[in-house]
Parts: C-alpha cells; sequence; structure tokens
C-alpha cells in the first residue's frame, strides 16, 4: 500500500502533538484520511464533513493539485506522493491583539 | 513653388487625410494614433491614448508599437504637415493603412477633442527612481505609470506595513488606507509603519506620517473607519487594486465581493505563526480566469477551528515576507508586467524555508464570479461568520 506524506496546517498541530508533516497508508486520498485520524484523535472531523467530503473551509491537494478538479476523495495516491490541507485563515494585521471583531 | 510644396502636394495625393474628429473614430475602431511630435511639444499635451512616437525614433518604434502592418494608423503633428512626412516613411516600411490628421494637436484641441497633459518626470524624480527607469519592464512610462495609480490596502497592520513602506518607496501614487484601530505596543514587533512614540494614535494617522516621509510626493487618503457593506463600494471606487491585509474573515468576504462585483484585483496575503499564503483573486484577469476566495472558501472557519491569533500568536518577520509578495503582485498588475499569483496560493513555511505553489480552480458555479452569477448583493458579514462558529 502506498505511503504518503501528509501536511498539516498550524491551526490542526493541536491533534497532531505539533507534527507538521505524517506519514500514512492508503491507496485514496480518503484512505489515507483515514488512516490518520485513526491515529490522531478529533483530527478527521476539523477536515472532513459527516459524508466524508473536504468541509467548505478546507481544501485537500494532491501534489498542487485541488482533489475536486481530480477525481476528488476517491482519488488514487501513489507511493511517495504529498497531500496538503490547506484550511482558510485570516490572520494579518492586528490580529493577534484580539479575537474576531464584534460590532455593536 | 519651393520644393516642400511640391512634395507635399505629392503626400496628399498619396496619404488619406483625416479630420481630427475622423482621426478619434478611427481611434475609438482600434487604429494607433501616432504623435510625431518632439518631446517638449508632447509635454504641453496630447490626444488621450496616442502613442508618443518622435520623428527622430519613428522608424526605429513603429514596430516595436504597432507590430501588424495591416492595422490602421493615423499619424499627427502640431500642424499636419510632418505627419505626412512620417506617413511616406512608414509606407515604405509596409504599413498599409495609413491617414494623416489635418490641422493637427492645435485643430484637435481647438475643436475641445479629449487630450491629456502627461506627466513629466522632473530631475528629483528621475533621481529617485533611477534603478526603475534603467529597467526596460519599467522605463519612463511604467515609472508614469506607477505616479498615477491608486491603490488601497485594507489594514495598517503587519501586511499592510510593509507592503505600504514598498508601494510608497516604488512611487505609487495614492495609497489609501482603511483602519480604525489605534496603534497598540504589542503591535510594534511586526507593523513597521508605527513607532513606540505613536502607541495609542490613530493607525492611519501614523502610517501617513511614516509614508509622507519616506516619499513626500505620496498621497495619502486616510479612511479611518470599519469597512462595512454601505461603505465599502464608495471606499473602493477610486482604486485600481485592493491589498487585503485583515485580520478577520468578516472583512475578508466583504472585499472579496466587492473586488468581484466591481473588477477589481484582491491581492491577498495572509499569516499564521510561521506560516504565510499569498494569491491574487482576480476572475476578470485577461490571461486566465482564476478563482474568488468564494470558490475557495464557499463558507468561513468556524471559530473553534481558527484559534484567534491571541493564543496563536505570529513570527514578528513573518507578515513582512508576505506582505512583501503582496506588494509585488500589486506593482506588476499596475505595471502589466510577468506573470500573476491568479489561480496559484504561495505557501511559506518558515520553520522549513519552503515555499509550496498550489493550483487554485475557479469554480464555475460559484455565486459571485461563477459564469451565470448575477451579483448576490452584500450580506450580513457579521452574521455568515457567527453561524460558521455554531
Amino acid at each position: 500500500m502506498p505511503t504518503v506524506t501528509v501536511r498539516i496546517p498550524t491551526p490542526l498541530r493541536s491533534y497532531t502533538d505539533g507534527a507538521d508533516e505524517l506519514r500514512a497508508q492508503g491507496t485514496t486520498v480518503t484512505e489515507v484520511l483515514r488512516a490518520l485520524g485513526a491515529a490522531h484523535d478529533g483530527l478527521l472531523p476539523r477536515v472532513l464533513g459527516p459524508e466524508g467530503e473536504p468541509r467548505q473551509f478546507v481544501n485537500i491537494y494532491l501534489g498542487s493539485s485541488n482533489v475536486r478538479v481530480l477525481g476528488g476523495m476517491g482519488t488514487r495516491v501513489k507511493d511517495g506522493d504529498i497531500i496538503s490541507i490547506i484550511p482558510a485563515v485570516a490572520g494579518g494585521a492586528h490580529e493577534s491583539e484580539r479575537p474576531a471583531p464584534r460590532r455593536t | 513653388m519651393k520644393a516642400k510644396d511640391l512634395l507635399l502636394a505629392e503626400l496628399k495625393s498619396e496619404i488619406k487625410e483625416v479630420t481630427p474628429r475622423e482621426a478619434l473614430t478611427l481611434q475609438s475602431r482600434g487604429a494607433a494614433l501616432v504623435d510625431v511630435r518632439e518631446a517638449d511639444e508632447i509635454a504641453q499635451g496630447s490626444p488621450s491614448g496616442a502613442l508618443h512616437l518622435g520623428r527622430g525614433f519613428l522608424e526605429l518604434k513603429i514596430e516595436e508599437a504597432v507590430p501588424d502592418y495591416a492595422r490602421s494608423i493615423v499619424l499627427m503633428c502640431n500642424g499636419g504637415m510632418r505627419s505626412l512626412f512620417a506617413a511616406e516613411n512608414l509606407k515604405r516600411m509596409g504599413y498599409s493603412h495609413l491617414h494623416s490628421m489635418i490641422g493637427g494637436f492645435s485643430r484637435w484641441k481647438a475643436e475641445g477633442l479629449p487630450f491629456e497633459v502627461p506627466t513629466r518626470m522632473d530631475t528629483n524624480l528621475r533621481e529617485r527612481y533611477a534603478r526603475h527607469l534603467v529597467m526596460p519592464e519599467v522605463g519612463e512610462a511604467g515609472q508614469i505609470k506607477l505616479l498615477n495609480s491608486r491603490v488601497l490596502l485594507i489594514g495598517a497592520g503587519g501586511l499592510g506595513s510593509p507592503a505600504a513602506l514598498y508601494l510608497a518607496a516604488a512611487g505609487v501614487g495614492t495609497l489609501g488606507l482603511v483602519d480604525y484601530d489605534a496603534v497598540d505596543r504589542s503591535n510594534l514587533q511586526r507593523q513597521i509603519l508605527h513607532t513606540d512614540a505613536r502607541v495609542g494614535t490613530s493607525k492611519v494617522a501614523s502610517a501617513r506620517q511614516t509614508l509622507e516621509a519616506l516619499n513626500p510626493s505620496l498621497k495619502v487618503k486616510s479612511f479611518e473607519t470599519r469597512l462595512e457593506s454601505g461603505n465599502v463600494e464608495e471606499i473602493f471606487k477610486d482604486f485600481e487594486v485592493v491589498v487585503d491585509g485583515s485580520d478577520n474573515f468578516q472583512t475578508r468576504y466583504l472585499v472579496n465581493d466587492a473586488c468581484v462585483k466591481l473588477g477589481i484585483p484582491n491581492v491577498h496575503g495572509s499569516v499564521y505563526r510561521f506560516e504565510g499564503q499569498a494569491t491574487v483573486f482576480w476572475p476578470r484577469y485577461p490571461k486566465r480566469r482564476g478563482p474568488c476566495y468564494r470558490c475557495l472558501y464557499p463558507e468561513p472557519t468556524p471559530a473553534e477551528l481558527a484559534p484567534s491569533c491571541v493564543d496563536a500568536g505570529v513570527l514578528g518577520v513573518l507578515p513582512g515576507v508576505i506582505g512583501l509578495l503582496q506588494a509585488v503582485e500589486t506593482i506588476k498588475i499596475l505595471l502589466g508586467i510577468g506573470d500573476l499569483l491568479v489561480g496559484r496560493l504561495i505557501c511559506y513555511d518558515a520553520l522549513r524555508a519552503r515555499f509550496t505553489e498550489l493550483e487554485l480552480a475557479p469554480n464555475p458555479n460559484c455565486a459571485y464570479c461563477g459564469e451565470r452569477a448575477q451579483f448576490p448583493g452584500y450580506i450580513d458579514y457579521e452574521k455568515f461568520c457567527a453561524d460558521a462558529a455554531t
């Protein structure tokens, strides 16, 4: 079974003991992520919806292409492939000083 | 009759002459209007959109400016004679659709047709931008474009600071700044527009002070307000490029929606701890169809999955890297050079010192930029993002 590297974005590293890359086995993108989820509690629900599709604020890339434009989550992977999980990040100007503003 | 008059009479029989109004019509249908006068004459004004190719260099430069020998060309000078001589030479070079404008610029101006007085670069400006002027990709024409351009920065913070400083240094003529915040001491670790002495003062005022000190000819337009559905178009309408350095999803979606509606390129950057991202959202990019922010992220990240930077922090230097990628893309857009980050996301991992490029595909069914999309209107962004949190 192919072994694939999965890149974990900073906001999700609390579920991977701080690891920024993990290796997992599977023949499709879904299988690799499920294997990862089995080993890291809480990670998968942040990435995949109940139907197993990437959530609306997350994109999953195989190599440099979004799995949505490939064969979806069933896209087959091969040994040495890289999967990247890319969530929307708002951060920029002065986020560190306060959480998202609340207008009154 | 003098030889000159004989020659002119002969040329008039060979070259079709048109009035300034006819020239304007031809120009609007795609003809090249070529002003062959000397630089000092052109400095007094020249028809809008005319190519400035003085007679001295006309034959050397025309093929670069008008590569198609079959394209219609209207030559013009100040009175209508030099343009006839110029037309004769272009005819010999193989140009087939040549016209000479009767009465030249004098008559064009007298008839009230549109003209522009080109920006002149004085010695001071030439010295300041000397390293741009020697680059063929910028040159005098490019520098003048920058001097006449208008860029809006959302946020005078971590990303906006380096972007604004370099855009001001590069000679972008007008910078708009939107920020309602005051300078906090904890900003100074990365927001290099501000200073310790200005802690507690308005960010846009502090930014203006720094930017005007760097480049006194810069015009700064301050918008000390929150960007909202009600003011976004009024603020955006005068700008050519928007640089998004905002810090929350509400603003990200609002900036996206307004940019898509108005057709303005949205130069996007975001940072988080040691990681940053940059891209250009511009569905109308002439070279290829790229996505908008909503194609990528139809919904915002729920709060529990996006811990605030109060907990997360950001490496102070990181927004410098990302903000400058945004500045570079902005300059390229303004100059019309190179290949933009449209449809491409640059991810920078500072700890691994690694840049990764990902392809961003547009969503043809996107409600905002999709092929058949009708702008759905601005939404309640506060609610939209709050709902995502539940």
